[in-house]
């Protein structure tokens, strides 16, 4: 790391307390693959259009190349596999199976990340909604209805609808 | 790609972020949200030497009423904004229009004065702040003063906000009643940068426009104050021969940028249509008010 500028961080990670020196012009998702090896986030267009990047920071979706690691100092962040860890979204990943809603995958972790917020606001929301919600993520395969009715599908199950 | 290098400060108050400034210059550069400075330095369209991060000042967040004015801190982020019972009750222009600003991911992180420091040409809150007379505060180690939107936005990404200075707050003069407003925009799909928009923000009076301001966004260079098209509506009914006339001086208050979302004669032809609607949306407002 010659010549570049490091500092020291800690946060929590799906859970667990972290600390490292990081290199600060590195993003989020960068430190999370390359240094802690969750590669389940997913990094696209690395200029905060594609979504694949997602993760949660404090409670909410953001994209994790527009972060950097040095800005989540004290946060507390949750990647895919601490959605999945957790079961949190179990209903939502059997749901992807279910209806076949990923076909090459990379941006199924970026989905998830994202309609796991809408789920967890538990309000009801029309397919439009839906739609809206995930406008921020791509899928190159184009399977976007099948993902918005997996969606739609948990949504309304954990609603008892 | 990723960032080249740079060194990075946290800024532990707007003092402190001030005098980074001073000492850095052009060199520095203000990390608010980070969704419009963090794709630029990911391409290394942009090599600052120093990252001076705000997002911890308290100084900078909030929303409150303040008298007839709603105060929005410049770190107030668009879902807060979006979000803010004072802003539905009070600026409901702003409120039209947060739902057009970027995807969730992007409103969790983005901020209201990054926005409007910024001055992307087709970003929705800077043409709200002008529609509305908005005021923006500006800081800097010599202290504050105050810019009105109408001679705050001065071309492409360029302010009057000088090089030493953060934008601290905006100040926005709550919508009255008996006026109304309307957020129109188009964008190929939801939540992407705009084609073509137009915030409006008028009193109409049994059917005539008694005042109005219409700025259009994402055409020009710059939010853009229609000065010849409301003076072709002002103190008329909106009938044909008023929305004839509004459309035909539209061409000479807008000379629209040709780039990736269309040709300069396909977004005077947008701007046209949208003017339409936001009008006849104003008029059945006012109506039904």
């Amino acid at each position: 790391m010659t010549g570049e500028e490091t500092t020291e961080i800690t946060l929590t990670v799906n859970g667990e307390r972290i600390a490292r020196r990081v290199r600060v012009r590195e993003h989020l998702v960068d430190f999370l693959r390359g240094e802690l090896q969750l590669t389940g986030s997913h990094l696209g267009c690395e200029h905060g259009i594609c979504g694949a990047c997602s993760v949660r920071v404090d409670g909410v979706v953001v994209r994790g190349c527009l972060m950097l690691a040095v800005q989540a100092d004290g946060a507390e962040v949750t990647t895919i596999e601490g959605l999945t860890d957790t079961g949190e979204i179990a209903d939502l990943q059997a749901a992807f199976v279910e209806r076949n809603a990923l076909q090459c995958g990379f941006c199924s972790p970026g989905m998830l990340v994202t309609a796991a917020d809408l789920l967890k606001a538990a309000k009801p929301a029309t397919r439009e909604e839906i739609r809206n919600f995930l406008s921020g993520n791509f899928c190159r395969c184009t399977g976007y209805h099948a993902i918005v009715d997996a969606v739609e599908t948990t949504l309304n199950k954990r609603l008892g609808r | 790609m990723k960032a080249p290098k740079f060194s990075y400060v946290r800024a532990e108050s707007v003092d402190h972020a001030l005098a980074l400034l001073d000492q850095h210059g052009d060199e520095a550069r203000i990390l608010a949200g980070g969704q419009s400075l963090m794709p630029t330095l990911n391409m290394r369209l942009s090599r600052p030497q120093l990252l001076i991060d705000i997002n911890r000042l308290d100084a900078l967040k909030g929303i409150a009423l303040q008298g007839d004015r709603v105060r929005i801190g410049a770190l107030a982020r668009h879902v807060e904004v979006l979000n803010s019972p004072v802003v539905a009750k009070n600026l409901p222009l702003i409120a039209e229009a947060m739902p057009h600003v970027a995807h969730v991911a992007v409103r969790n992180r983005g901020t209201f004065g990054g926005s409007v420091a910024l001055a992307d040409p087709a970003a929705e809150m800077p043409a709200c702040a002008l529609a509305l007379g908005a005021t923006f505060v500006v800081q800097s180690s010599k202290g504050r003063r105050e810019i009105a939107a109408d001679s705050y936005f001065k071309g492409l990404y360029e302010t009057a906000r000088a090089v030493n200075e953060i934008l601290v707050e905006a100040l926005i003069p709550v919508e009255k009643p008996g006026t109304v407003s309307v957020f129109l925009e188009l964008a190929r799909r939801h939540g992407d940068f705009a084609m073509a928009g137009l915030a409006c923000h008028a009193r109409i009076d049994k059917g005539v426009i008694a005042e109005a301001r219409l700025v259009y966004f994402a055409s020009e260079v710059r939010p853009t104050l229609a000065t010849r098209a409301i003076a072709a509506i002002k103190g008329k009914p909106w009938n044909d021969a008023t929305r004839d006339a509004a459309l035909a001086a539209l061409a000479d208050d807008l000379d629209p940028m040709t780039n990736l979302h269309g040709s300069a004669a396909m977004k005077l032809h947008l701007q046209r249509v949208l003017t339409r609607r936001a009008i006849d949306q104003a008029v059945a407002r006012a109506r039904a008010a």
